[in-house]
């Protein structure tokens, strides 16, 4: 029995299949790939996890409990958060800013009329947010507006306020997605670390190979909406199936 | 001290001085001298500077910090003064328990606006808010005149039961409003300083005590992790969601504070004088303070204040200037230019001043989208930077902090 275990889910745009008939179980403490050609669903089953679609049909359950239904702050306060595939973050907020208030929402949970006390007194707020600025390697960025960083950075930040609130499950849609070589291989160094330190899932979406065989302990591979295998990344590597449908186009080009 | 940064201590020390001393700093013209028609340091004057910068530092929690443009704000100013007024006709002529039902009225009224109309964001949530304010203005002139004497305006009367106080005064007149017994709202010390007039009027000061309480919280409220959260409301919605926060309650919290505040303005305008009528419920009362909030720089701190001061005192210099005094000030050009120009400036002023404003409004938004503050930051960043001009060329070049 997985963290999480989706059944049957599909979802429907319009006359557009998005997903057909979708099981997945994601064992606990292990890092699912989720890989596929551009329009496969593999964003819109993410959006099912969270809240931010609700599936046609099927069900999705995080821990024994199911998720659909609920908000998606309700989701994220179960414990998982989510990166997206364009950097969602505070534009307008510091960097120091922006990885505090998910610490605040981890602290006093969806709301907390905490009007009177400043934010410079919250202590283990802004110890937090420092520590996961260290680690994220972005100290020396904490004035700057979140807005004026790279991209990269920005992806960074988000990944960093997601960890901020030690989630169980935690979910990236193409973290490296237009990130520079270092950059990427920097991501993967940091996933890698934070799986050895934490008790931590991730289900990861990505294109890039390189992250995915470097990171993934199981690969489900995406076509049209529905998973063709799921299995280990050395039997993924070498089935026909998908190598014709995916990794032929990749290797070739 | 206060639990304030130092950069905060001294803005709420110059927003003190600043309404401390006001009779002394808008009366600087000596009486019976050509300028003082500029002068503004008259008590009735006074108090509209102070409870419009109530007004708009209120306004400033919601907008300011959240983004969420309410155009139906007014409709909280005149519950406030509904309240005040039903308070001095009931039960008696004290000023505290009128403002306090002010406050409170004005607060669960927002709460239910706030409920509605934050269900919806951007300019439909404006729209609502609209709509909201206009159905209580026309509800206050038609439907509610047993609360509101409709147009009238709901007044003070001889037969007012006052059961704490007296329906009318030993000599037959109606009593006025105080802050104790003795202590009326209109009392006045004047201080004659040779041609010089200050007048210190005690509704002004408890006008400018409760802004300096108004503002001191705000600054709270800026600083406090629920002023991060409405400000992080503002720059992304999605992202608060998918962190586990609840944006709604926070919205909420931000629009009923900010209700608060406009019925403590409005209160605060009963007590300064006893009378309450449904224009102040009217969209273009909501509209002014939108103006003030920008003009003087919205999400900023005391830019409300200053967008208040700004047009409430351009409002009464411009609306006292008619063409007789253009024609003393023109009067030393010959006659044909003397006429040309007061026709020209004729259209802004007097009942014209809205036209003024109206342009001054645009040359704000479009030269200094920050409002009258950034308008200050940018004459003091060119004045910093001609000082390290002189002392090293790059340090231009070096980001601000
Ligand atoms: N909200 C929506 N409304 C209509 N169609 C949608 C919506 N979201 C996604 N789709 C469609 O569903 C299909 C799957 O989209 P999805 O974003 O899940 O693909 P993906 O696997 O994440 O692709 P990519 O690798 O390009 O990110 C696409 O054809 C897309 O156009
Ligand atoms: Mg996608």
């Amino acid at each position: 029995m997985g963290i999480l275990e989706v059944k049957n889910v599909g979802k429907r745009f319009g006359g557009l299949q998005a997903l057909g008939n979708v099981n997945l179980s994601v064992a606990e403490n292990s890092v699912h790939a989720i890989i596929g050609p551009n329009g496969a669903g593999k964003s819109t089953l993410l959006n099912c996890f969270v809240g931010k679609l609700i599936p046609d049909t099927g069900s999705v359950m995080f821990d024994g409990q199911s998720v659909l239904g609920r908000k998606p702050f309700e989701i994220n306060q179960m414990g998982i958060s989510r990166v997206f595939q364009t950097p969602e973050i505070f534009g307008d907020l510091s960097v120091m800013e922006n990885m505090m208030i998910p610490c605040f929402a981890k602290r006093d949970g969806a709301f907390e009329m905490n009007a009177l006390s400043s934010v410079s007194s919250q202590r283990d707020i802004h110890e937090k947010a420092e520590q996961m600025l260290v680690d994220m390697n972005m100290a020396d960025k904490r004035h700057m507006n979140a807005a004026s960083l790279s991209r990269g950075d920005k992806r960074r930040l988000e990944i960093g306020m997601c960890l901020s609130q030690d989630p169980r499950l935690l979910l990236l849609d193409e973290p490296t997605a237009g990130m520079a070589r270092a950059d990427t291989n920097n991501t993967i160094d940091l996933l890698k670390q934070i799986k050895e330190e934490r008790d931590i899932t991730i289900a990861i979406i990505e294109h890039d190979m390189h992250v995915v065989f470097s990171l993934a302990e199981r690969i489900t591979v995406l076509a049209q909406g529905t998973p063709l295998v799921e299995d280990t990344p050395d039997n993924i590597k070498g089935h026909p199936k998908v190598r014709e449908a995916y990794l032929g186009e990749t290797a070739a080009a | 001290m206060f639990g304030l940064n130092q950069k905060d201590k001294s803005t709420l020390i110059v927003v003190a001085a600043l309404t401390l001393l006001a009779p002394f700093i808008l009366n600087p013209f000596p009486e019976g001298s050509a300028l003082a028609q500029f002068n503004a340091g008259y008590p009735d004057l006074m108090q509209r500077f102070v409870i419009f910068g109530i007004f708009a530092i209120g306004f400033n929690i919601l907008f300011g910090l959240t983004g969420y443009l309410s155009f139906g704000h007014a409709a909280f100013l005149g519950v406030g003064s509904y309240s005040a007024v039903w308070m001095f006709k009931l039960v008696g002529m004290n000023v505290l328990p009128a403002i306090t039902l002010s406050v409170i009225v004005a607060g669960l009224f927002a709460l239910l606006i706030g409920f509605v109309s934050l269900r919806r964001s951007g300019i439909y949530f404006s729209i609502l808010t609209l709509a909201f304010a206009q159905m209580s203005f026309n509800l206050a002139y038609s439907v509610l005149t047993p609360i509101t004497n409709g147009e009238t305006g709901l007044q003070l009367t001889l037969n007012d039961p006052r059961v704490l106080g007296q329906s009318a005064t030993a000599d037959g007149s109606i009593p006025v409003t105080n802050l104790l017994p003795g202590l009326e709202m209109r009392s006045t010390y004047v201080l004659d300083a040779g041609p010089w007039l200050f007048q210190f009027n005690l509704g002004y000061y408890l006008c400018a005590l409760l802004l300096l309480v108004a503002f001191y919280v705000s600054i709270r409220i800026f600083r406090s992790p629920f002023g991060m959260m409405l400000r992080a409301v503002k720059s992304n919605q999605q992202r608060m969601n998918y962190t586990g926060l609840n944006t709604r309650p926070y919205t909420l919290a931000a629009f009923v504070i900010s209700g608060m505040y406009a019925g403590l303005a409005g209160g605060l305008m009963a007590s300064m004088d006893p009378l309450a009528g449904a224009e102040r419920m009217q969209w273009t009362a909501s509209g002014e303070v939108v103006l003030m909030t920008i003009l003087g720089g919205a999400g900023t701190l005391i830019g409300p204040v200053l967008g208040a001061g700004f047009i409430k005192y351009f409002e009464n210099i411009f609306s006292k200037i008619n063409d007789n005094v253009l024609h003393g000030w023109f009067a030393i050009l010959p006659d044909g230019i003397e006429d040309f120009l007061v026709f020209v400036v004729h259209p802004f002023i007097g009942k014209g001043w809205h036209l003024t404003l109206g342009i001054l409004f645009m040359l704000v938004v479009i030269y200094l989208p920050g409002g009258l503050v950034e308008g200050g930051q940018r004459i003091g960043k060119y004045f910093k930077r001609g000082s390290d001009d002189a002392q090293s060329n790059d340090a231009s070049t070096k980001p601000a902090e």
